[in-house]
């Protein structure tokens, strides 16, 4: 499902004398569906760059990047929104939301976006509200105002709205107890059980040990020093 | 749901090589982009990028000097006037930063969305007055303030008035000059949110020029980045912003505290 071949990655700090930072060459990587692979590796190995990469956040210098038959390295913004909006989901660490949308309306989002009936769409993300926790009275209002553990727990319902056959999942159980913390482990189990490929950055090893199926060390792909 | 029957394989709008000067000043140089069906498009850019001009010459207030745009493949450059001014009308919509050039500001609030239903044909009173009130309603001024004056109304207000106005004709196209400049924070917010909800639930394509880079994340799919009268940089919203490639792009966001 996730295809990753020969990726490479530079930043080039135009307004720092031009430097260019390589960060990453020749990264592997195939999940297959069902699977859920974690990235590990050191602070600052590149778990977050190569995450970002599959996501089209960032740009690959070189490389491949094949998901559900588009290669996202190349792909035109165009194709990537297309990507996003029906394959690849990605739980990023923060919620970026404009303010004054109400929470079930953030966690619908995803699916209004595929043209899902509102209603529909609704019932959903107060099935996965309430699944995580967060409680009724406050579905109704922004999430802006929320504390950190429930920004993260609507940012999940919001990832998990729709059955995307990809997901990326960057520190899905960071800030959570025990309670919501299996909750979303559980989450992670029915995606993988319905065929989804996931990439995910645990530093919660136990959280970890449960749900990848494989380990894959970004340090491996870190460029050796230039000669 | 009013989404058109527009091949959504075919690109809206495209445009090749448009230039723009003044005297030997270059206003835009060169533009060259495709825009698809429910697309919203950001341009970005200090003041004197450019970037209005643009704006300007793609919805046919300014004359452009040289190039193509193509509008569901008919050429807007080389049409004649009245037709271009029928898909002004229809088709396309322009809003203004300052609601004072989109509204008119001694008609009522519901004369001012009715006026561009009689424009394109609408006769019956009755009809025209609950379309004007369902389309106060979308943009969350109350019915019983469809009888005053937007000089009446709060900043916020207007512009919400002006996108009624706009949209009320259901266009294709709509473009927006910094439709939230000028506004409070809170104020911004509300009208990002209303924008986002019409554009998906009608459709439209959106190109959309401002200066704020945190209303581009919001609002655009992709994003256009302009200098001196140039296209610097394009792409994905998001990756233009986290992965510029363009050093005036990197200087660009790295000057913003947050966005």
């Amino acid at each position: 499902m996730i295809e990753i071949e020969n990726l490479s990655k530079s930043f080039t700090l135009h307004n720092q004398g031009g430097a260019v930072i390589p960060v990453m060459a020749g990264a592997h990587l195939r999940v297959e569906p069902g699977e859920c692979v974690a990235l590990t590796g050191q602070s600052g190995a590149g778990k977050s760059t190569l995450m970002r990469m599959i996501y089209g956040n960032y740009l690959a210098a070189s490389g491949s990047i094949r998901i559900g038959g588009v290669d996202v390295a190349t792909a035109t913004p165009r194709e990537i929104i297309r990507l996003r909006r029906e394959t690849l989901g990605y739980v990023s660490q923060f919620l970026r939301v404009v303010p004054r949308v109400p929470t079930r309306t953030v966690v619908a989002e995803p699916l209004l976006a595929l043209g899902k009936p509102e209603g529909k769409a609704h019932a959903r993300a107060e099935e996965l509200l309430t699944m995580l926790n967060i409680p009724e009275r406050l579905w109704s209002l922004s999430p802006t105002t929320f504390s950190g553990g429930e920004q993260q727990r609507v940012n999940i319902a919001r990832g998990f709205a729709h059955e995307y056959p990809a997901m990326l999942l960057d520190e899905p159980t960071a800030s959570l107890d025990a309670r919501n913390r299996d909750v979303v482990l559980s989450l992670i189990e029915g995606a993988k059980a319905r065929g989804a490929a996931i990439i995910g950055i645990f530093h919660d090893e136990g959280a970890r040990n449960q749900v990848c199926d494989r380990v894959v060390d970004v340090t491996g792909f870190t460029p050796k020093v230039a000669a | 749901m009013t989404m058109h029957d527009v091949s959504l394989d075919q690109p809206l709008f495209r445009v090749d090589g448009l230039t723009k000067r003044y005297g030997q000043r270059i206003g835009c140089a060169d533009v060259i982009f495709d825009l698809w069906p429910g697309e919203v498009l950001g341009i970005v850019g200090e003041s004197g990028s450019g970037k209005s001009t643009l704006l300007g010459c793609l919805a046919g207030h300014m004359q452009a000097d040289e190039g193509k745009i193509l509008y569901r493949g008919r050429n807007t450059l080389t049409m004649p006037e009245p037709e271009r001014r029928v898909l002004s009308r229809t088709e396309w919509a322009f809003v203004h930063q300052n609601p004072r050039d989109g509204l008119r500001m001694g008609v009522s609030a519901g004369g001012n969305v009715g006026e561009r239903l009689m424009a394109i044909g609408a006769r019956n009173y009755g009809e025209i007055r609950e379309t004007a009130t369902d389309w106060l309603g979308r943009v969350e001024i109350a019915g019983e303030r469809i009888d005053d004056r937007p000089r009446q109304f709060s900043g916020g207000m207007q512009q919400r008035l002006q996108i009624a106005r706009n949209l009320v004709t259901s266009p294709r196209l709509v473009f927006m000059d910094e439709p939230t400049g000028g506004l409070d924070v809170s104020v911004q917010a509300r009208l990002l949110d209303l924008l986002r909800g019409l554009v998906r639930d009608m459709g439209l394509s959106v190109i959309i020029v401002t200066h704020d880079l945190a209303v581009a994340r919001l609002l655009a799919d992709r994003l256009m980045v302009m200098k001196d009268g140039h296209v610097i940089e394009q792409g994905l919203t998001d990756q233009v912003l986290d992965d510029p490639q363009a050093a005036y792009t990197q200087l660009l966001v790295s000057s913003v505290l947050q966005v």
